[in-house]
C-alpha cells in the first residue's frame, strides 16, 4: 500500500538515498556545527554595513532630513525608492508559502522556510524608510489611531498613506506568525537532538513544548491552511496598497489604474530574484543541493520570466497610454522624461528596460534556466532593474513639476542617503546570517511529508508499484494499458 | 495532575503504523496519542479524533476584525470627528475597504494563532514529557494508556507483533508544566498512582 501517488514525469524534489533521519541530519547540521570562515566573513561585513546605516540614521535624526539631498520638488527620492524596493522583495516568501501551498506546488517545501524568513527581514528593512523619513521620528506613533489628548483628533482613514501603515504592519505580523508557527515542529527537532545545555534551553523555550501529538498536527494543518488562505489576498493587497500611494495622487506618470497589478507582478518578480540569490548561496554554503535542486531553481526562473514579461507589458501599456490619452503632461513624462534616452533621467528608464524586460527573456531556454551561474547573475540583474523601476517612477515623475520654478534639474543622493540604504542591506544580511545559523533553513517536517512521494529513491520504487497497480487495476479492454511512447510513434 | 503508566510502541514507517493503530484500537486499548515527526494525513481519523474547529474560530475572529474596522472608522469619521476631506462624503465606504480588509486578516491570523497555542497548550517555557526523543526525528510513537488490569508485558509483545521496532513503558506526568529543557525534572513526584 502506498499512501500518495506522484507522476513519474515529475522531477524528484529530494535527491539521494534519504531516510527521515537523513533529512533531519542534513538540515540540522549547520545549526550543530561551528559556522564556517565564510559565514563569519559574511556576517562581519553585514554587521559593518548595519553600523554604517545606524550612523547614517543617527545623523538624519540629529541634523534632520537636510542630511539627504531631497528638495521641494523631489520630496521622495532614494528613501521611498528603497522602501518600495524592499517591500517588493518581501512578497516572494508569502507568495511561495501561501499561494503555492494552495496551488499544491510540491517544490515550495524546499525553499519556503528561507523565503519566509527573507520576507520578514525585507519588510523590516522596508519599514525603516518611511519611519526615518518622518524626520521627527519620536512622533512616529502618530500614524496609529489611538486615544489622544488633542481633542479626539483622528487619522484620515481615506488616505492611502494610512492604508499603507495598516497593510505593512498587518503583512509583517501575519508573515511572522505564519513563519513561526511553521518553525515550531522543526525547532522541537533541534531541541530533541540537542547535546549542549544552552541549546536545550534555547530551543526548549523556542519550540513552545511541541511534542508532535497527532491532535496538534491536525490543528497545525488547519492553521497553516487558513493562514495560507488569508495570506494569499493579503500578499496581493500589500503591494496594491503601496501602488495606491502613487496611483491616487494627481501626478503624471503615477495617476494610472494599471498600477496595482503592475506593482504586484513587479514585486513577485523582484522577490523571486532575491530568493534565487539567497537560495543559490544557501545551497552552496550549507551543502543543500539535495533539497534545493536544479528543478527548484528552474521553477523559480519560470516565475521570473513570467512576471518579468508581465511587467514588460505594463511598461509598454504605460507608454501607449502616454500617447493615447493625448494628455500633454502624461505624454511629456512618458515620452520625454522616461523614454528619451537623452533626457536627464533617460538612462534609468533604459537601464530598467534592459534589466527587467529584455534580459529575463533568456529564461525561455531550458539550458539557461538550469544554469546556476546564469541564474545567479540574472537574479542580481533583476533586482538592480527593479530598483531602477522604482527610481524611474518616483524621480522622473517628480523632477519637472508643473511650474518651471519647481524644476529640479538633478537629484543625487548624499553619502548618508546611500549609507542608510547600505545599512538596510546590513540589517537584512545580519538577520539572514543569524537565521541560517540558528534556525533550520529548510522546513524539515514538510520535506519529510513529501519525501516518500517525491524523493529520488522512493520514486524509483514506485515504478515497481505502478506496474503492480496496473496489473491489478488495469483493464486492458479500455485502452488503459501503459504504452511506450517511443514504440507507439 | 498526576503520574500515570503508559506503554510506548515506536514505529519507523507510517505504512506499518496505520494497521497497528487499527489493531490496537480493535483490541480495546486506549491510545493516548501518536507522536509523529510530521503531519501524517488520515492518522487523526484512524485514531477516531473529531475534526478541529480551529477554522471556525478563525472565521469568527475575521468577522470581528471586519466589524471593528467598519464600526470604528464610521464612528470616527461620521460621528466623533467628521472631517471635511475635499468635500467628499463622510461615509466613504470604498476608501475604507483596504483597512477593513487588513484588519479582518490581522484579527483572524492573530486570533487563530493564539487560539491554536492555547488549546494545544503551547507556549515558551511549557514543558511536557516526551516519550521518545526521536518522535521529532524519524519515529512514530504510539502511547497507550494503561489501567490496573493491563498486563504491560503482554501489551508490549502485542505492539511488537503489530510491527513496533521498539517498545517501552513510562511512569510519567501526563500533562504539561512550566519548566526548562536543560533540566531533568518531573513535577508531582510523590503523588499516588491515580490510574484507575
Amino acid at each position: 500500500m502506498h499512501l500518495k501517488y506522484e507522476s513519474q514525469l515529475r522531477e524528484p524534489l529530494v535527491y539521494g538515498e534519504k531516510t527521515y533521519h537523513n533529512v533531519t541530519e542534513d538540515i540540522v547540521r549547520p545549526i550543530e556545527a561551528k559556522p564556517s570562515k565564510l559565514w563569519y566573513i559574511g556576517f562581519y561585513i553585514a554587521v559593518s554595513l548595519l553600523l554604517f546605516g545606524v550612523y547614517s540614521v543617527y545623523r538624519d535624526v540629529t541634523y534632520g532630513i537636510g542630511q539627504w539631498n531631497l528638495n521641494k520638488t523631489i520630496g521622495w527620492g532614494w528613501d521611498i525608492t528603497n522602501f518600495v524596493w524592499w517591500v517588493g522583495i518581501g512578497h516572494a516568501g508569502t507568495l511561495i508559502s501561501a499561494i503555492l501551498l494552495l496551488f499544491r506546488q510540491g517544490w515550495r517545501t524546499g525553499v519556503n522556510r528561507a523565503a519566509e524568513a527573507m520576507t520578514i527581514f525585507a519588510v523590516m528593512c522596508a519599514g525603516q524608510f518611511p519611519v526615518w523619513h518622518m524626520g521627527r521620528v519620536w512622533m512616529a506613533f502618530f500614524v496609529f489611531p489611538y486615544a489622544n489628548t488633542r481633542g479626539p483628533l483622528w487619522l484620515n482613514f481615506n488616505s492611502p498613506l494610512l492604508w499603507d501603515v495598516f497593510a505593512i504592519s498587518t503583512y509583517f505580523t501575519v508573515s511572522l506568525l505564519f513563519w513561526y508557527s511553521g518553525l515550531l515542529p522543526d525547532l522541537a527537532t533541534v531541541r530533541d537532538r540537542a547535546k549542549t545545555k544552552l541549546r536545550k534551553y534555547f530551543y526548549g523555550v523556542a519550540s513552545f513544548g511541541w511534542s508532535g501529538s497527532t491532535k496538534h498536527w491536525q490543528r497545525h494543518e488547519s492553521l497553516s491552511l487558513v493562514l495560507a488562505g488569508l495570506s494569499t489576498p493579503l500578499v496581493l493587497s500589500v503591494h496594491t496598497i503601496v501602488s495606491f500611494d502613487f496611483a491616487t495622487s494627481v501626478v503624471p506618470g503615477w495617476h494610472t489604474t494599471i498600477f496595482p497589478p503592475y506593482f504586484v507582478a513587479g514585486a513577485v518578480f523582484s522577490g523571486f530574484a532575491m530568493v534565487q540569490s539567497l537560495m543559490l548561496i544557501v545551497r552552496k554554503v550549507f551543502g543543500m543541493q539535495d533539497y534545493i535542486t536544479i528543478g527548484h531553481i528552474e521553477a523559480m526562473n519560470k516565475v521570473i520570466v513570467t512576471t518579468g514579461s508581465i511587467v514588460g507589458v505594463a511598461y509598454l501599456t504605460e507608454l501607449f497610454m502616454g500617447w493615447y490619452s493625448q494628455n500633454k503632461y502624461e505624454g511629456y513624462t512618458f515620452w520625454y522624461s522616461r523614454a528619451n534616452l537623452f533626457s536627464p533621467y533617460g538612462w534609468s528608464y533604459w537601464g530598467m528596460m534592459a534589466c527587467n524586460v529584455l534580459s529575463p527573456q533568456i529564461f525561455w531556454f531550458k539550458k539557461l534556466r538550469r544554469n546556476l551561474y546564469v541564474t545567479f547573475f540574472m537574479s542580481v540583474i533583476v533586482n538592480i532593474g527593479m530598483w531602477f523601476e522604482r527610481f524611474v517612477i518616483i524621480v522622473t515623475s517628480l523632477y519637472r513639476d508643473y511650474l518651471p520654478s519647481s524644476w529640479s534639474v538633478y537629484y543625487s543622493p548624499t553619502i548618508w542617503e546611500i549609507g542608510f540604504y547600505l545599512g538596510t542591506f546590513g540589517l537584512f544580511f545580519t538577520c539572514f546570517f543569524l537565521f541560517s545559523k540558528y534556525f533550520p533553513v529548510i522546513a524539515i517536517a514538510e520535506i519529510k511529508y513529501v519525501l516518500k512521494t517525491t524523493g529520488e529513491n522512493y520514486k524509483e520504487k514506485m515504478v515497481h508499484l505502478e506496474a503492480v497497480d496496473a496489473s491489478v487495476f488495469g483493464h486492458s479492454g479500455h485502452g488503459h494499458t501503459i504504452v511506450d511512447n517511443e514504440s507507439s510513434n | 495532575m498526576a503520574k500515570k503508566r503508559f506503554v510506548v510502541g515506536c514505529f519507523d514507517d507510517e505504512e506499518v503504523l496505520f494497521p497497528a493503530v487499527k489493531k490496537v484500537r480493535t483490541a480495546g486499548y486506549k491510545i493516548k496519542d501518536v507522536y509523529t515527526p510530521f503531519a501524517v494525513h488520515g492518522l487523526d481519523h484512524a485514531l477516531g479524533m473529531r475534526e478541529t474547529s480551529l477554522h471556525t474560530a478563525g472565521f469568527i475572529y475575521g468577522i470581528t476584525g471586519t466589524i471593528t474596522a467598519l464600526g470604528g472608522i464610521s464612528w470616527i469619521l461620521t460621528y466623533d470627528w467628521p472631517l471635511n476631506i475635499g468635500g467628499k462624503p463622510h461615509f466613504s465606504l470604498p476608501a475604507w475597504i483596504p483597512i477593513i480588509f487588513e484588519l479582518t486578516v490581522l484579527f483572524a491570523a492573530v486570533g487563530m494563532v493564539l487560539t491554536f497555542c492555547y488549546i494545544s497548550q503551547l507556549a515558551p517555557f511549557v514543558k511536557r514529557h516526551h516519550f521518545h526523543p526521536r518522535a521529532t526525528d524519524d519515529l512514530f510513537v504510539m502511547v497507550i494508556e494503561t489501567t490496573e488490569k493491563t498486563n504491560v508485558e503482554d501489551l508490549k509483545a502485542f505492539l511488537s507483533n503489530a510491527g513496533a521496532v521498539e517498545t517501552d513503558s513510562h511512569f510519567v506526568e501526563e500533562g504539561w508544566w512550566i519548566g526548562r529543557y536543560d533540566r531533568e525534572e518531573m513535577p508531582f513526584e510523590n503523588k499516588q498512582i491515580v490510574a484507575a
